[in-house]
């Protein structure tokens, strides 16, 4: 197998990828095949928190590819994690069946308990894999489409984009909120049995979902490279840099903007998608204006615009969060804004950038 | 593929306007057109016709509405009132940016404007007339007639040596032609050119005059431009703009005798000399 | 929320305790002694005896006589043999507090066991209703007089009308003249003449007293006069549009509190989003801040003199900080306006937990004075006080402000820097002192508003985070540096919201409100008064 050049020219992806390629696999022997008492051995625990991590790098990479690529910052990226999360996990919900507190073959138990009698109609199909997992593209792609669309054509940019996609991710969470809505309001959505026939909780399972994360990410991440090697991605550079240049020389910037957009939001609930059977629950606050802007902190901390310093950085400041939240929890806060004002005051480029600039150096 | 691409430009990404059609020797019509910024007049009952393969200066003090006429030309602005027509048939108040850009009106700002962080060759590919649909994007290759047009380009443009550069690392003349190339890689019939010397050396002006007369024949160019000995050396055919409005045309050594545009511009204006 | 407002129902007993309270001693009032010993009689005598016993005690003409009757009435009043004296039970648990009946002294606890109640029954209750009524129509205080009026209302009788006739004679006040005819009127439905029925229920028709509807519906269903009945019916649809156009007002009223809390919390932003350009992501924190600066005046001063205190220490406090902020970050983020995002919210962060760990995570309560506190009539409107106070002091606080922006040396340099930054500088504007003023202007409005909202909702470290959506959406909406955009936006946001909250509730109002503001954007992206020219493509 050859590989084509605009990857072989990508040293810091070749080497992402083959860290991934060593994880994929490596995590599994120490999780399966080394005996719990022996040191080297990864606990459940661990494997899925590695998993999470790489959900999170997946949003993280779909987030450079418009704020770093196309210089959208979108404070909204989380709504279309959450829902691609939503999607999936309401397939997850279907599969619980009468194996529920209620023991409703169709109804959930939030809607038992709530005294609904039938399932709201957006629920059909969501018993199916192929179904659902079709939703985890389209919900979330459907939305970013209509919204950038008309956003895009009006010409929304800048701060103001910023804002109103905040404001999307906001109204959202509030909805999801509601019971009325029909996604468990408050508890969303939880309490997870199997998918596919096979048991969330069982340790081949967990692997199965952390490898599958593997290959999201490592796919996401060769979809994205391609994307900006190509003459698409010098057209997103010109957006980003001059609009109006791009668009007198006759590109449509709207169509391509709502259109990696939507691409984009699509990773985004794939990786939404693939978190919520590892963490069994998905609930509005993944919603939150905060989870959004956390993302885009990810995406800074390990430089944007180059893809792999969204891995980077999501990876790190996650890791620092487990880590500082199980050991300091005063102190998280504080970091993570500290990190917030020290990104952008003296690490414009991010943890890449610095790497660069010290290789160009020498 | 070369075939591939142009069948593709045929068939789909010109607009359906139709050829440019230029049988009265006319290429853009302005006439009649308006338009005022909250009561402000920046344009006011404009009428300029720009000739086929015509190099045309348009001079005029500061708030003369210059760049206001750009911007309708390009699709930027729209007029209150007025007709602005490219050839006899297509009528541009109809078409968005984008359109006016692909039926062959390339327009450099007056702050150049390069995409800093690509080299000075993929800036011209990005600009490359046939590149623009969804399908041509999607590829990282170029073909070797492709690479021809860049290189013709390149060497017309006198940056063959800069072709792998970053273009953000350019002396600021060298990007002025970068803008104009990435113009011609758009291969257009009318080149709009918002004040290409400011900043230049006398040498680099010299290089700009020549390469915007070798333009005129094959294209038609509009130049806006302060600096009058820069207008002399290059323009056939000069029209002073004052108050949104045409206060005269001719040839320069004619307007400098006009005692009204002498009143307005020459004669307050002595540094631009 | 401390401001309550009284349902009709608890009104006769509010009055009827402002009666004992402030009930003026006449220069004949009985003395505590001779009331004690009609309450002794009272316990020993039978329901005939009893009703004696009321009357003559209504002669008496004690300030306590009116709470008394009301605990008999309640089936709390008690004889209390250790003391052999007559108290009144202020509970109903098995242990409950007493206080002597006549002195009101408080007696401490005493178990039901130990005491011995004095009953009544439906005849003596609706004896004493009348009979406080009767007490309260002579009243000096017009409250009592108006209280007594209302009990009428709810119940009349005709000798209650006959003591109304008597009262409308001599009776000065103009609102109580007014209510006195309505009550009266009340009283001719009653009338065997239909004529005098149709033509009191005429009269009724608009008015606003729920205690007429009742009657009036029952009148428009079972009266046997066609007539009369028709002018119930007309009566009641004319009561019930006067009542419609009151929600309505009550709404709007609603609408435009809501509208004078978002201005507060905007138009601080609108000075550094709409006149520098700035995004300031902490700017909720900033609020915060002010809110907790009341809470911390309060532990020193009196609640009532802390408003005053807090609203100019508030404003320096978030200005401070404010200042520091620019100084500190943004000022290197110029130009830079997504970067500013960032930054900003990573200070928001910091503030928050900042807040969590001198403070503590829960919510602070701030009291409301005792001058914000509860209701008054606009007209026919009842309204919090603490929210009309809070409305008047957003327009104070726009005023000062566009007045701070258009007349004073600083004002004109923020505009001027605003418009054109390198000619005001050439012109000799420090515009890096100018910068940092202006943020500490917006950021000190920003304390100021959070004073107001620590009088609306809870303190805690999240207050700003649920603002800060809220706060950017008015100033989008009403056009990014205009200031009387973002009046306009506020307002109508303000109501728009509780328009739609009877119909969809609170939540879906909200979001409602913001799909709309998302689409408005797209459609409208400078939003209401947009700027235009030159000067807008920055």
């Amino acid at each position: 197998m050859r590989l084509p050049p605009w990857l072989l020219s990508d040293r810091a992806g070749l080497v992402l990828l083959a860290v991934l390629a060593i994880i994929g696999i490596g995590v599994p022997v120490l999780n399966l095949l080394v005996p719990p008492d022996n040191p080297l051995h990864l606990t459940a625990y661990t494997v899925t928190l590695i998993g999470k991590y790489l959900c999170y790098a997946l949003l993280a990479v779909a987030v450079d590819l418009v704020w770093g690529y196309m210089g959208i910052l979108s404070l909204g990226h989380a709504a279309f994690f959450a829902l691609g999360g939503y999607c999936f996990g309401m397939y997850l919900m279907r599969q619980i069946g009468t194996r529920g507190v209620y023991g409703d073959p169709v109804l959930p138990d939030f809607m038992v308990f709530l005294n609904w009698k039938a399932l709201p109609w957006y629920w059909n199909g969501f018993d199916m894999f192929w179904f659902a997992a079709l939703m985890v593209l389209v919900v979330p792609g459907l939305l970013a489409f209509v919204f950038g669309w008309f956003a895009f054509r009006a010409r929304v940019s800048g701060v103001y984009l910023s804002i109103i996609t905040q404001a999307l991710t906001y109204a959202l969470m509030l909805a999801f909120f509601r019971n009325e809505m029909g996604f468990g309001g408050n508890n969303g959505l939880t309490d997870f049995k199997d998918a596919l026939g096979f048991p969330l909780h069982a340790d081949g399972t967990r692997i199965v979902l952390f490898v599958l994360s593997a290959l999201a990410l490592a796919g996401g991440y060769v979809a994205c490279r391609w994307l900006v090697s190509t003459r698409m991605g010098r057209v997103l550079v010109a957006i980003r840099d001059s609009e109006d240049r791009a668009r007198f020389l006759g590109y449509r910037v709207e169509r391509v903007k709502a259109l990696v957009f939507t691409f984009s939001a699509m990773l985004a609930g794939v990786a939404g998608a693939l978190y919520v059977p590892q963490v069994g629950i998905i609930n509005p606050g993944e919603f939150a204006p905060l989870n959004s802007i956390e993302a885009v902190i990810w995406v800074a901390v390990g430089g944007r615009g180059t893809l792999v310093g969204a891995v980077v950085g999501a990876v790190l400041v996650n890791y620092a969060k487990t880590w500082l939240t199980g050991a300091l929890p005063e102190v998280w806060l504080f970091a993570l804004g500290g990190l917030f004002v020290m990104v952008t005051l003296l690490l414009p480029y991010g943890l890449i950038g610095l790497l660069r600039r010290r290789e160009a150096a020498t | 593929m070369s075939e591939l691409i142009s069948e593709l430009d045929a068939a789909g990404m010109h607009p359906p306007v139709g050829p440019v059609d230029v049988t009265h020797g006319i290429l853009l019509y302005l006439e009649d057109v308006s338009v005022s910024f909250d009561g402000f007049k920046a344009i006011d009952r404009l009428s300029l016709y720009i000739g086929d393969g015509e190099l045309r200066c348009i001079i005029g003090p500061n708030g003369a509405g210059k760049t206001t006429m750009m911007d309708i030309i390009t699709g930027k602005t729209r007029p209150d009132t007025g007709r602005v027509y490219f050839g006899q048939t297509i009528d541009l108040l109809k078409l968005d940016e984008p359109a006016i850009a692909r039926i062959g009106i390339g327009r450099k700002f007056q702050r150049p404007t390069v995409i800093e962080p690509l080299t000075v060759l993929e800036n011209l590919e990005l600009a490359m007339s046939g590149a623009r649909r969804m399908r041509g994007l999607m590829t990282t290759r170029l073909s070797s007639e492709e690479r021809d047009r860049i290189a013709t380009v390149l060497n017309r443009i006198g940056l063959t040596e800069q072709g792998g550069r970053l273009a953000g690392i350019l002396a600021h003349g060298q990007k002025q032609w970068l803008e104009i190339g990435m113009l011609l890689m758009q291969e257009p019939r009318l080149l709009l050119v918002d004040e290409p010397v400011a900043g230049m050396t006398p040498a680099e002006m010299d290089r700009t005059a020549e390469l915007l007369r070798s333009l005129a024949g094959s294209h038609s160019v509009v130049v806006v431009e302060h600096d009058m000995g820069f207008v002399r050396s290059i323009a056939d055919r000069v029209t002073v703009l004052h108050q949104g409005r045409v206060l005269a045309e001719g040839r320069l050594d004619e307007l400098q005798e006009d005692p009204t545009v002498i009143e307005v511009y020459l004669g307050a204006g002595d540094a631009y000399h | 929320m401390s401001s309550r407002t009284p349902s009709r129902a608890g009104f006769l007993a509010l009055a009827l305790a402002l009666l004992a309270l402030l009930g003026v001693p006449s220069a004949h009032a009985a003395d505590d002694g001779s009331v004690r010993v009609v309450l002794l009689q009272l316990r020993d005598a039978d329901f005939d005896g009893k009703t004696e016993l009321i009357e003559k005690l209504v002669t008496l003409d004690h300030p306590r006589i009116a709470v008394i009757l009301k605990a008999l009435s309640d089936s709390r009043l008690y004889y209390q043999e250790e003391g052999d004296r007559v108290v009144i039970g202020l509970g109903d648990a098995a242990d409950i507090a007493i206080e002597d009946a006549v002195s009101g002294a408080a007696l401490g606890k005493a178990g039901k066991r130990d005491l011995d109640r004095i009953t009544a029954n439906n005849r003596l209750r609706s004896l004493i209703e009348d009979r406080l009524a009767s007490l309260g129509l002579a009243s000096t205080d017009p409250r009592q007089r108006k209280a007594a009026v209302e009990a009428f209302l709810r119940n009349p009788d005709p000798a209650g009308a006959e003591r109304l006739r008597a009262r409308l004679a001599v009776e000065t006040d103009n609102e109580l003249k007014d209510l006195l005819t309505t009550a009266l009127t009340l009283a001719d439905l009653a009338s065997d003449d239909a004529a005098v029925r149709a033509k009191a229920a005429t009269a009724l028709g608009g008015r606003l007293q729920p205690e007429l509807r009742g009657p009036l519906a029952r009148m428009a269903a079972e009266d046997n006069d066609p007539v009369a009945r028709e002018a119930a019916r007309i009566a009641l649809t004319r009561t019930e549009f006067r009542l419609q156009m009151l929600g309505w007002a009550e709404t709007l009223f609603f609408g435009l509190s809501l509208g004078s809390v978002l201005i507060l919390a905007a138009i601080g932003l609108a000075v550094t989003f709409g006149v520098m350009g700035v995004i300031n992501m902490a700017h909720g924190e900033l609020m915060m801040l002010g809110a907790y600066t009341t809470w911390l005046v309060q532990q020193w001063l009196p609640v009532n003199w802390s408003l005053p205190v807090a609203v100019p220490l508030a404003f320096l406090v978030a200005a401070l900080v404010g200042i520091a902020i620019e100084r500190g970050i943004i000022r290197f983020l110029y130009g830079r306006p997504l970067e500013t995002l960032l930054a900003t919210f990573g200070v928001s962060l910091i503030l928050q937990q900042a807040v969590r760990s001198i403070f503590s995570p829960l919510n602070r309560s701030v009291a409301t004075p005792d001058w914000m506190s509860g209701t008054i009539l606009l007209g026919p409107l009842e309204v919090t006080l603490n929210r009309l106070v809070i409305l008047g002091f957003c327009i104070a606080v726009f005023a000062l402000l566009w007045l701070a922006l258009q007349r004073t040396r600083l004002g004109l340099e923020v505009r001027a820097v605003a418009q054109n930054r390198a000619m005001a500088r050439a012109m000799g504007v420090r515009s890096a002192r100018v910068d940092a003023l202006t943020f500490g202007l917006g950021s000190g409005i920003a304390g100021v508003a959070g004073v107001a909202l620590s009088q609306l909702t809870n303190v805690g470290p999240n207050l700003g985070q649920s603002y800060i959506v809220d706060s950017f959406m008015v100033v989008v909406f009403g056009g990014v540096g205009n200031l009387w955009g973002t009046l306009v936006a506020g307002l109508s946001l303000g109501v728009a919201n509780k328009l739609l909250e009877p119909w969809s509730g609170a939540v879906l109002a909200k979001i409602l409100v913001l799909v709309f503001l998302i689409l408005f954007i797209q459609k409208r992206p400078r939003g209401l008064f947009p700027q235009r020219g030159r000067a807008a493509e920055v």
